[in-house]
């Protein structure tokens, strides 16, 4: 009886239930090789309604997907003129900057949520949890902050592109986002929001992994753990070409 | 030709490198130097780091210098034992720079000291080049008496202690003060990249007083050796080095040094010395305006 009452009442359960989100991404593995200049990410997927049936009211459904990089400790400096001379003057050190974060959304972010929420789930490049390891005030605080982020909006790192999802009959959303040559290597993050009427409703998370591939992979990890053969070869290499370049000059 | 370069972590296009190396090279090949102090502000403009742009463009001197120290020494235009001491200083100053690097690099000053080395050292150079090539002129000209050969030594330099005999050079002084005169172009070829060449030999011939015929080869013997160690110190300690960035310069550079010897056979080597002076005085003239000028950016980003 009890099995009954409860296939009975599953409909009226769901209706009750939140939408779930099934997201999957183009690549699972970017790979960076000899010629990588770049990779374009399709993030994809379905909004599986409760009951399957569509919201009949009049709010609109939206969906925002961030794709976040590994966390990095790093230094801002800032210049200034001394002496007639630009030096690097203040610092600020940030413990945990995204390496990477670009953000699409369905409409312009502020539209679809408040800054509270905002500030939350980290959506949008003004609501960057940058935690700096620092005192200074406030004001120094925000322009650091906004200098770090116009930095690296420029150079493709952040990216902001409102209205880059699209949602078909409110059932399928795609986006596209494009990851740059100069991405940092390590562990991605594509998360997945699905908002409406400002509240988070849904939220899928899918991981991407960013390694360099083949000889880059190799040389890389040469570098970086076997330091004396490698410094080695590349002077064996200087000095083969050089020589070899003579001789063949001699020749000619 | 885009290609991907492993430790710079970006990807460059590979003809415009190779034609940087290229141009370069007949520079170097022209002048006998080895144009460190050209690939390294080139590479940074392109947007290399800069510690990239350093630890590998000295590797490219290293090729560079290769062709000549062989040619010299079949001349007989090498003096080992003046080199070998240059070399050993060379060698203590590349580890001081590598310390006084990251010291540096702690305090984000690296860049500006830098740049303001390269100021002072190029614009220094340059104006000494252009005197005397110009002093040259006119007496090739005929319109200035030949200045009398003074080959000696600067008198500081007579005031060492520990003399020793360096026959190919036609010298006896202090060792210590070839083995300084290496330290200090270690210092520079670790903070900039550059051989040192356009310091060292003015250096030889004006401080030291060795024998001219001796002077080219000896300092390319000695840049050779010190670029080599400078190569691998950045790779040990600021692992900077980019193996496939230096092959690019160097097939570049080999190829455009070889071009560059066969014009400078044939054009006079005062007109040489006088363009290699304005050239090396325009380079130091733009940094200088880089450093007074307000930058592009105002914020940057290391890791730390």
């Amino acid at each position: 009886m009890k099995l009954l009452a409860l296939v009975l009442a599953a409909p009226l359960l769901l209706a009750q239930a939140k939408p779930v989100l099934v997201p999957d991404v183009s690549q699972r593995e970017i790979r960076i090789a000899y010629s990588f200049t770049g990779a374009e990410l399709l993030l994809f997927g379905a909004i599986l309604y409760p009951g399957g049936k569509l919201p009949d009211d009049e709010h609109r459904t939206d969906l925002v997907v961030v794709v976040k990089g590994p966390v990095q400790s790093i230094t801002v400096r800032e210049k200034e003129k001394l002496a007639g001379v630009w030096v690097n003057a203040q610092a600020l050190r940030y413990r945990s900057a995204p390496s990477f974060y670009a953000i699409a959304s369905s409409r312009p972010i502020e539209r679809i949520v408040d800054e509270r929420t905002r500030a939350i789930y980290e959506l949008g490049l003004d609501s960057l949890q940058l935690s700096p390891a620092s005192s200074a005030a406030p004001t120094v605080q925000d322009r650091f902050a906004r200098g770090l982020v116009d930095l690296r909006r420029r150079a493709g790192l952040y990216v902001e592109a409102p209205r880059a999802v699209e949602i078909t009959q409110d059932v399928l959303y795609r986006a596209r986002v494009s990851i740059p040559a100069r991405v940092p290597v390590g562990q991605f993050t594509a998360e997945t929001f699905l908002i409406r009427e400002g509240k988070v409703l849904a939220a899928a998370v899918r991981e991407i992994t960013v390694e360099k591939a083949g000889f880059e992979r190799y040389v890389a990890r040469a570098a970086d753990r076997n330091a004396v053969p490698y410094g080695l070869v590349a002077v064996a290499m200087s000095v083969l070409l050089g020589w070899g370049a003579g001789r063949l000059a001699q020749r000619v | 030709m885009d290609l991907y370069l492993p430790i710079a972590n970006l990807s460059v296009n590979a003809l415009v490198i190779i034609a940087l190396g290229g141009g370069v090279g007949i520079l170097s090949g022209m002048f006998g130097v080895g144009g460190g102090f050209l690939t390294t502000p080139l590479l940074i403009v392109y947007g290399i780091p800069p510690t990239v742009a350093a630890a590998s463009a000295a590797s490219q001197v290293t090729g560079a210098s290769v062709s000549g120290v062989s040619a010299y020494f079949r001349r007989g235009g090498v003096d080992v034992k003046m080199g070998g001491v240059m070399v050993i200083g060379g060698v203590m100053g590349s580890l001081f720079g590598a310390w006084l690097f990251r010291l540096l690099q702690a305090s984000g000053q690296i860049d500006t000291a830098i740049a303001i080395t390269y100021v002072l050292l190029l614009s220094s150079i340059g104006a000494l080049m252009l005197k005397e090539s110009l002093e040259a002129i006119a007496v090739t000209r005929g319109r200035r008496a030949v200045p009398p050969r003074r080959r000696r030594h600067h008198p500081l330099v007579a005031s060492l202690p520990f003399r020793m005999r360096f026959y190919r050079s036609g010298l006896y002084i202090s060792p210590l003060a070839p083995l300084l005169l290496g330290f200090g172009t270690g210092i520079l070829t670790i903070l900039l990249g550059v051989g040192g060449g356009f310091v060292l030999v003015p250096a030889m011939i004006y401080l030291l007083g060795m024998a001219t015929q001796v002077v080219v080869g000896t300092s390319l013997f000695q840049i050779l050796f010190v670029t080599a160690a400078a190569t691998m110190v950045h790779a040990m300690t600021t692992k900077a080095v980019d193996i496939v960035l230096a092959g690019l310069l160097l097939i570049g550079s080999v190829i455009g040094a070889q071009v560059g010897a066969r014009f400078a056979a044939k054009a006079r080597p005062e007109y040489l010395r006088l363009a290699l002076g304005l050239m090396v005085l325009l380079v130091a003239g733009r940094i200088a305006l880089g450093l007074g000028w307000r930058p592009d950016e105002i914020y940057s980003i290391e890791l730390s």
